[in-house]
Formats: C-alpha cells, sequence, structure tokens
C-alpha cells in the first residue's frame, strides 16, 4: 500500500503547460475510470483546478511508472513537459494535501477556494468508486487540517487586491452594506470590478455618474442601479455613503470645498471614499474632514501588500500545526498496513 | 465584612483577569480564539458578584451600597449587567475585551480598600434612598461602558484616519455600530441618572449641598453631551471623546466629593 502525488502547479510550470494538463471537470468522472483501470492503482482523486492538475494514488506497486500513465492521459507528450512534473512518495504526498487544502500551495497564499475545490475533486472520486480506505481518510484529514489551520492562525486574514480591501474596509465602517447608498463616479473597468465586489457582499443602493450619461446608463443596468447625470451627483451626495470615485479627470473632482457644506447637512453618518483615478479625483485635504476616510489606490495597495507579507509570515505556525497531522496520519497509515499486512503473512504461513 | 463575602468577589476578579488575559493573549497572538471565551468569563464573574450581593442584601436587608467595597462591587455588577445586555443585542463581541479589564480594575481597587465597618444588622430602610443610590450606581455602569464604547470607537477612528489598519480594526465592531452603542448607551446612563438624581431629592433628609451640585453638575455635562449629539453640533468622534472624559472626571471627583462633603454617606 503506497501512496504517491505527482502532477503539475504553479510551482512548476507556466500557464500554458498547466492548461495542457488540465483535466475540465466534466471529464473527471471519465478520467477516475481509467485511473482505476490501472491494475495496481488501488485509489485515486484527481484534483485539476487553474493552478494545479495532481493525481493522488494509492498503489501495490511502489515503483508505478508515471510516464505510461500521462501518455495514456493526455496522448504524446514531449520530453520537455515531462520536467514540469513532480512526484511524490508517501510522507511529502500527505504533507503537500494538507498544504494545499490549507490554502498554503496556492498563488496567493491563504486564499480559501482551493478548499471548496479539494473538496469538489474528493467527493466526485467518492462518487466515481475510486477512493477507498486509505484516501477517505487522507481527503477527510485534509479538510479537518484545512479547517485547523484557517481558524487558528491568520493565514487566510484579510484581503489581497484593491477592490476586496475596499469593501472589507467599507464593512469596518458601516457593518452591513445591505443599507449602504454607494455612488460609483466614472463608468470604466475599474468602476465597474469595485462596485461589483460590494454587490457581491449585500450592497444594493448603487448610483452611476460618468460624464457620458449613456455609459452611465449602460452600466447602472448592467448593475441594477440607477444612472445620475454628472451635473447632478453632488445632489445626491447627502444621503450617500460610499463613492467610488475613477473618472479620467485631469484634476481634481471631489473638493473640500464642495464635500464640506454637503457634510454639515448629513446626519453624522461616515462618509467613505475610495479614490481609484490617476491622477487623483479626490483632494488630499478631504480626509482631514471628520467623519470622512479617503483611500487612493496606493494605501489600499500599501494594506493589501501587508496582508500578503502577514500571511506569509503566519506560513511557519501553519507548517507546525500541519506537521503534526502529518505525523498523526503516518501512525494510522502504519497501523492500517501491519493489518492488511499480517493477515496476509498468516495466509502464506498456512499454505 | 464577612470572608466568604469577599471570596465571591475575590472569585469574580479571578474571572474578570481571566477574561482579559484569553482576550490579550488573543490578540497580542493574532490567533483567532473564540470570544466566547471571554464572553463565558465574564458570565461566571457577574454571576459570583450577584451572588455577593445577593447574600449582602438578603443579610443587611437593604441595597448592598453601604460603603466603598460594595459601591465598587455594585458598579462593575452594574456595568456587566448592562455590557451583558448591550453586547448581545449590538453583538459587540470584543466588548468583553474592553469590559473585562476595567471591571477587573474596579474589583481589585475595591479588595485593595482597608475594610469598612459595614453595617450587618437590619436597618428601617428608606426606599426613596435605595432607590437614588441604586439608579445612580447602574447609571455609573452604563456611562463606564459608554466610554469603553468610545475608546473602541477612537481605536477604530485612528486606524481609519492613518490608513494603516492592524489585525484589532478588523475584529473591532463597525465604527458606526460603536457610534450608536456609544449614544444609546448614554443616552440610558442619563435616563437612569436622572431617575437616581431626582429620587435623591425626595430621601427626606437634609441636603448635602456639595454632594447635590456635584451630581447636578455630572448630569449637566452628560446633558450637554447628549444635546450636541442630538443637534449634529459635534462629530461622532466627539462624542466619543466626551464620554471617556466625562466618565474619567466622575470616577476621579466620586471620591473625593463624598471625602469633602459634610455628610459623607453611600
Amino acid at each position: 500500500m503506497n501512496i504517491f502525488c505527482f502532477g503539475i502547479s504553479h510551482h512548476t510550470a507556466n500557464v500554458e503547460v498547466r492548461e495542457r494538463f488540465a483535466i475540465p471537470d466534466s471529464a473527471l468522472a471519465d478520467s477516475l475510470m481509467r485511473l482505476a483501470q490501472i491494475r495496481s492503482v488501488e485509489e485515486g482523486v484527481l484534483l485539476s483546478t487553474c493552478n494545479r492538475t495532481e493525481f493522488y494514488i494509492v498503489s501495490s506497486d511502489s515503483q508505478l511508472a508515471v510516464e505510461p500513465l500521462i501518455h495514456d492521459f493526455y496522448g504524446p507528450v514531449e520530453t520537455t513537459e515531462f520536467q514540469h512534473l513532480f512526484r511524490l512518495p508517501a510522507n511529502p504526498t500527505i504533507r503537500h494535501l494538507f498544504r494545499v487544502a490549507s490554502g498554503l500551495e496556492s498563488m496567493v497564499v491563504g486564499e480559501t477556494e482551493i478548499f471548496g475545490q479539494v473538496k469538489r475533486a474528493y467527493e466526485i472520486a467518492a462518487k466515481s468508486g475510486t477512493t477507498g480506505r486509505v484516501l477517505n481518510r487522507l481527503f477527510q484529514k485534509a479538510f479537518h487540517v484545512g479547517k485547523h489551520v484557517r481558524s487558528s492562525t491568520a493565514i487566510t486574514r484579510g484581503s489581497v487586491s484593491v477592490g476586496s480591501v475596499a469593501v472589507d474596509l467599507a464593512q469596518q465602517i458601516f457593518g452591513n452594506l445591505a443599507g449602504s447608498k454607494i455612488m460609483v463616479l466614472g463608468a470604466g473597468e475599474t468602476s465597474e470590478r469595485t462596485a461589483r465586489s460590494f454587490q457581491s457582499r449585500g450592497a444594493k443602493q448603487l448610483f452611476v455618474s460618468n460624464r457620458s450619461y449613456d455609459k452611465a446608463v449602460a452600466l447602472a443596468e448592467a448593475m441594477g442601479g440607477r444612472a445620475i447625470r454628472f451635473d447632478d451627483w453632488e445632489e445626491e451626495f447627502r444621503d450617500l455613503d460610499i463613492l467610488v470615485s475613477s473618472t479620467a479627470a485631469p484634476h481634481a473632482v471631489v473638493t473640500r470645498a464642495k464635500i464640506e457644506p454637503i457634510l454639515r447637512m448629513r446626519r453624522d453618518r461616515p462618509l467613505f471614499i475610495i479614490d481609484l483615478a490617476i491622477p487623483r479625483d479626490v483632494e488630499p485635504t478631504v480626509h482631514e474632514l471628520d467623519d470622512v476616510y479617503v483611500y487612493d489606490l496606493d494605501s489600499l495597495r500599501a494594506i493589501a501588500d501587508r496582508t500578503i507579507e502577514t500571511r506569509k509570515k503566519e506560513m511557519d505556525g501553519c507548517d507546525s500545526l500541519i506537521e503534526k497531522h502529518v505525523c498523526d496520519f503516518e501512525v494510522w497509515l502504519n497501523r492500517a498496513s501491519e493489518r492488511i499486512i499480517q493477515p496476509a503473512a498468516i495466509e502464506r504461513t498456512q499454505t | 465584612m464577612s470572608w466568604s463575602g469577599r471570596f465571591w468577589v475575590e472569585l469574580a476578579l479571578v474571572c474578570y483577569l481571566l477574561g482579559f488575559g484569553y482576550s490579550v493573549y488573543s490578540l497580542a497572538t493574532n490567533r483567532f480564539l473564540t470570544p466566547r471565551m471571554t464572553f463565558l468569563a465574564i458570565c461566571a464573574g457577574f454571576l459570583f458578584t450577584t451572588i455577593f450581593l445577593f447574600d449582602r442584601g438578603h443579610a443587611i436587608g437593604r441595597c448592598p451600597i453601604t460603603n466603598r467595597f460594595e459601591v465598587l462591587v455594585f458598579m462593575t455588577w452594574s456595568m456587566v449587567l448592562i455590557y451583558l445586555v448591550i453586547g448581545s443585542t449590538y453583538r459587540l463581541s470584543l466588548m468583553g475585551a474592553f469590559t473585562a479589564p476595567v471591571a477587573s480594575a474596579l474589583l481589585f481597587l475595591a479588595i485593595s480598600l482597608p475594610p469598612d465597618d459595614a453595617a450587618t444588622i437590619k436597618i428601617k430602610v428608606n426606599p426613596w434612598l435605595e432607590a437614588h443610590t441604586s439608579f445612580s450606581m447602574v447609571a455609573c455602569g452604563a456611562f463606564a461602558l459608554a466610554c469603553i464604547a468610545g475608546v473602541m470607537y477612537l481605536i477604530q477612528e485612528q486606524q481609519l484616519k492613518t490608513r494603516n489598519p492592524s489585525s484589532i480594526f478588523f475584529r473591532l465592531p463597525p465604527i458606526t455600530a460603536l457610534s450608536v452603542a456609544n449614544s444609546r448607551l448614554l443616552w440610558l446612563g442619563f435616563a437612569l441618572y436622572t431617575v437616581g438624581l431626582t429620587t435623591g431629592f425626595l430621601i427626606g433628609q437634609r441636603i448635602d449641598w456639595m454632594q447635590a451640585i456635584w451630581s447636578i453638575a455630572v448630569w449637566c455635562v452628560y446633558g450637554g453631551i447628549l444635546f450636541a449629539r442630538v443637534r449634529h453640533a459635534v462629530a461622532a468622534k466627539w462624542v466619543a471623546t466626551l464620554s471617556i472624559v466625562a466618565f474619567s472626571l466622575l470616577l476621579s471627583t466620586f471620591w473625593g466629593i463624598r471625602f469633602i462633603s459634610d455628610r459623607p454617606s453611600f
């Protein structure tokens, strides 16, 4: 009973090679059946995402050759492409899967999507009947480890993209975003992306204003919001909670002189301004006003960068947590192997 | 004061210290430990102070606010009672991390005080005096919690203004929730204090004008903060700052005014 893993990931191959080896979701079940037909393969799970394609295998043959298996799956494979493949023996395979499920092997360290992808890969394999006692136990353990690592460390803390950082900050200002009024100034791609991030976290009241009114209408319709003529945006400011500004104006659109009189009319609700434009749309002194928080691209990027750094620092702590689970699993695996070997040995002595 | 009476208070102090220690460990190590542990520690502390106050009240046949020790325990009990109500209402769970040290400090101060010659015999109860002292103490508890919400608000405000949010920023409640909690606690404290102040004039004893002027001054300070809040004359940041300043003044002058008044009593 030998566990091993082979495949490619963003650590070993560029996107072109990864595309070549990717297995679409629709083909996963068939691929698993083909894997199960290989005589020495006892159990198998295939994990295929945009950043990795990995085969987790339990085999009676400790020297199972990978090359014929790859040729069988992908047709003729160039020698240069084989260089991108990695193969891990038992102990590193266990550690690797635990790290994958915990998000430590991801391109964006700590991202949580991979956990669901591993779970899905396992469920498909279980449904196809290609998992057995060992991989069932290994993957269940991996899910437990993933949850443990995420809940006990800061590995998933914070956001790593400008849009997500802006939404996180907004939530720490307003709490539930469902009741917040958001205005998007400028109907460009950046504004749209950020507005969609807000919508994904529950924001419902969206206004779009742009110099070209048609573009504002188009974006408002696409987002389920309301378009406002550029000359009228200041009138809506009184009840606004969040302003996402990304115009192509060569000068500041939101100035202290414009904002200050409007703020006096507001019923002491904070105002969060996200300035994504270059040159900036918002005069820097606006941030000095009470209850007003202005974040530009640089400040949002700095927070995202700090999050990445924090996550990297957390990796050592995560690895020591994982190591304990690896040892636990190895103990179980050794006992399980002994239980299989012992009856076989008794059988041989009897014959 | 009987040994068993102090024992419950000491036990409560240990619980609050444990809750505080757990929160500090959680924040310092950046580990995401459940705030439920702090909450449970505070609940246990609250239970022990309740047992003390019940026992003591039963022994003397009146609200146990007869000496400095009891006043501090009652004030802590009131503050934690309001925390338990408001904490779950607004889901301000991390408020426990801030409430526990204040509760610990008040109980530590109570235990450190030299023992008072507390009355242990049942005396005739004046219901107006009872109402006056208990409403005033619960009001102090609400003001203490408003002060804590103010501290939390200012931490959030500072982090947002410096554009350098640390891990604590994402663990504290949203700034608008803190602002609402701060205001509501001020209103609650003010309403209770008003009842306490009014009943104070109905006790039927000679009025100690030093204490009366001080009490009216406290009422005016909090009334002024709330008036400014209602008229939107000051930003939420200043309301938070004023609630901290007002409670600090209240605490620091509380003992002094009783020391210099012509009829020191509780």
